[in-house]
């Protein structure tokens, strides 16, 4: 028996492994099948030129001008008009709800003032939380405003094609003036971070107790499904808690993060995440059959909150059937809820359309997670 | 309760009829009766996977059976689990406390789950019987096999359960602690609790009342422990003296003999057939060096006969 380096004790552990790797087939499926889902998936959805960005007009003109402008950025792509709010409180409303992402004010008298020649203002206000969304644009608008009129400066005004642009923009950065990126990022990465950690540590919460043999006896002692599932969630909010305190100090202290809205509102709407998050690690958990498939699952949905969620892109640049599946998940929805309460001091009342979502999410996940609780060994 | 006729005898602890499990194509157990009465310590004998953990798992709840039905304490073993669980300790084979746990802690939770009682005092309690007071402190991982063993039947006995179900309670553990677990077992039994036991070992067998033998999956004989042996009539001898082994490869290939076993410095000889057994050894009891004894057949001998049937009703 030699005892020197061995290439068939190689073969022998890579033959072993292998065997190993097939038998378990719900592992090499997710293996297989995940990179290729996900590369189909997101090489679609992602598109950091963001276009067609839901917009307001407020057109107090109504002139041949300022129809001709709404039709240029309307053709451009780059921005929908979605609403024509009557007042800019109200344009200013949906924006701090993350409905729109840009307002156009034309004033009166826009299009008469363009004949004079004393160059009216067009003031355009964009959401600047996500610095990345707004920018293509506002660097686009003065070609977009100058083909746009082109057609209207002919004949009499011919004159006034040659002079000083005709309109004189202005650019308002609303919530970010500065067009800070990590404003956007650091609430972003909050919602990330929390449900890495908070998915992770349910995930694993029954799959630990089947492969240590302790399962058997939980089972055996008179403990109702929801006892269990309240029993192993909670703990870890806590743990949430202390992740929030760490990342907004950190992110106050190191990049001077403003905090606009209302702590204890903020408060809430954590908590409903982590629970989301910590029910759907428990719903995991039923379903695998051990701690590594469990965590195969918590990788497999922590790629999309990252990419759909308008963590990485803006959400409304996604196509329309992914800015669907961004819906579904919970970052999306926390991500502008954080940002709403700490850039733009939104209420609950502009962010209930992003709250009850995760509260149906609570009641389906939990719903869900029941059902599939294995009450036997079978 | 009101169905039970007006005498002594309480109705049994549990009582199921048909039981039966299935795992894909294979039936790990096949319809299986079971009557415990009230006080008796049961055993369960059968080889590995003749389905004796499954069996116990399906009375108290932890296995849904395919088939069959049955009281358990009184309750429906199928719609009722949830209430038997309350009144049932189960004891699994395997060590299933939680081993980053203390041993105090472990006490508590499970005191906790059943929601008992003056907690302190009964972990206290239980702490003390258990001789681990001093290392109550210990994580229950690091406790050695006798011990571990030990404080799973202290914690499925802490909330006072009318019946238990031990799975293979002492396997791996040292004589010394086994002896000492068998004391135990008798003193439950005495004050009226109800134990069902699964064992390897004969020499548990015999301290149990009733006994039932299963192998694969099936029921092969169950009674009194005192009266198995006799009635499968077996007869057997016991011969003693030198060169015992080419002795018994010589008996083991006569016909008449169906087993022979090795006992310390004996063998045992036998075979279901008296008259063919007796024709068998005859050519060997002429042998002076031989001393021939006839002795009453074991337990051992009874369940190996048994085995052997089995094994050529399934061939």
């Amino acid at each position: 028996m030699s005892t020197g380096f061995s290439f068939a004790r190689i073969g022998a552990i890579l033959i072993k492994e292998f065997i190993q790797m097939r038998r378990d087939r719900m592992t090499f499926a997710m293996m297989i099948g995940i990179p290729v889902m996900q590369l189909i998936l997101f090489s679609y959805a992602i598109n950091s030129d963001p276009r067609h960005l839901p917009s307001a007009i407020i057109d107090r003109d109504h002139s041949a001008f300022s129809r001709a402008i709404v039709t240029a950025f309307a053709n451009s792509t780059y921005v929908d008009f979605t609403i024509a709010p009557s007042t800019p409180e109200e344009a200013e409303e949906a924006m701090a709800s993350g409905k729109i992402n840009f307002i156009f004010e034309i004033p009166e008298h826009f299009g008469r003032d363009i004949a004079r020649g004393t160059r009216p203002q067009l003031l355009i206000i964009a959401d600047a939380t996500d610095p990345s969304a707004a920018s293509g644009a506002i660097t686009a608008a003065s070609t977009i405003i100058n083909t746009g009129l082109a057609r209207e400066m002919s004949g009499a005004l011919s004159g006034l094609a040659a002079g000083p642009p005709p309109v004189d923009m202005v650019f308002q950065r609303r919530y970010n003036p500065a067009g800070i990126t990590q404003y956007n990022i650091i609430p972003g990465l909050l919602g990330i971070i929390l449900t890495m950690t908070m998915t992770l540590m349910t995930a694993v919460a029954l799959t630990r107790e089947v492969e240590r043999g302790t399962m058997e006896n939980l089972l055996a002692m008179p403990a109702r499904p929801l006892e269990v599932m309240i029993g192993k969630v909670l703990p870890y909010v806590l743990v949430g808690y202390i992740q929030i305190i760490v990342v907004l100090n950190a992110g106050r202290i190191l990049f001077d993060i403003p905090f606009e809205g209302s702590k204890l509102l903020f408060f809430w709407i954590s908590t409903l995440y982590i629970l989301v998050n910590l029910l759907i690690g428990f719903l995991f958990s039923t379903v695998a059959r051990t701690q590594m498939q469990a965590m195969q699952m918590m990788v497999f949905l922590l790629l999309p909150q990252i990419l759909l969620s308008g963590f990485m892109f803006p959400f409304r640049g996604m196509p329309h059937w992914a800015q669907i599946l961004g819906e579904a998940l919970p970052a999306t929805h926390y991500m502008r809820l954080v940002r709403g309460i700490m850039l733009k001091g939104a209420t609950r009342f502009d962010l209930i359309a992003d709250i009850w979502p995760l509260l149906a999410m609570i009641a389906a996940i939990s719903a869900l997670a029941l059902v599939r609780y294995r009450r036997t060994l079978d | 309760m009101s169905l039970t006729p007006a005498h002594d005898t309480p109705p049994p602890v549990i009582d199921v009829r048909g039981l039966t499990k299935i795992y894909g194509t294979r039936k790990v157990v096949d319809d299986f009766d079971l009557t415990v009465p009230k006080g008796a310590v049961y055993g369960f004998l059968g080889p590995n996977g003749s389905g004796k953990t499954t069996t116990l798992r399906m009375i108290c709840g932890l296995l849904e059976p395919e088939g069959g039905s049955g009281t358990c304490l009184g309750w429906d073993v199928i719609t009722q689990s949830a209430l038997i669980k309350t009144q049932v300790g189960y004891m699994t084979q395997k060590f299933s406390l939680w081993e980053d746990l203390t041993i105090a802690e472990n006490l508590h939770f499970v005191a906790r789950m059943y929601k008992l009682d003056n907690r302190k005092t009964r972990v206290n309690a239980a702490l003390v019987s258990l001789g681990l007071n001093e290392r109550k402190n210990q994580l229950a991982g690091t406790l050695s096999g006798g011990w571990k063993q030990r404080l799973a039947l202290s914690a499925c006995m802490l909330h006072d359960p009318q019946l238990l179900l031990l799975d293979e309670p002492t396997a791996g553990v040292d004589p010394k602690a086994r002896r000492e677990f068998w004391e135990t077992i008798h003193e439950l039994s005495d004050n009226g609790i109800t134990i069902l036991v699964s064992t390897h070992y004969m020499d548990e067998a015999v301290q149990c009342d009733f006994i039932a033998y299963i192998a694969y999956g099936k029921k092969l004989i169950d009674g009194p422990s005192g009266d198995i042996a006799k009635r499968i009539g077996l007869t057997t001898w016991k011969v003693e003296g030198p060169n015992l082994g080419v002795l018994a490869r010589a008996l083991k290939q006569t016909p008449g003999i169906e087993q022979v076993a090795r006992f310390g410095t004996s063998l045992h000889v036998s075979g279901p057939d008296k008259k063919a057994l007796e024709a068998a050894i005859a050519p060997y009891q002429s042998k002076d060096e031989l001393i021939w004894t006839p002795m009453q057949s074991g337990l051992e001998e009874a369940f190996i006969h048994l085995m052997k049937e089995v094994k050529d009703n399934f061939a």
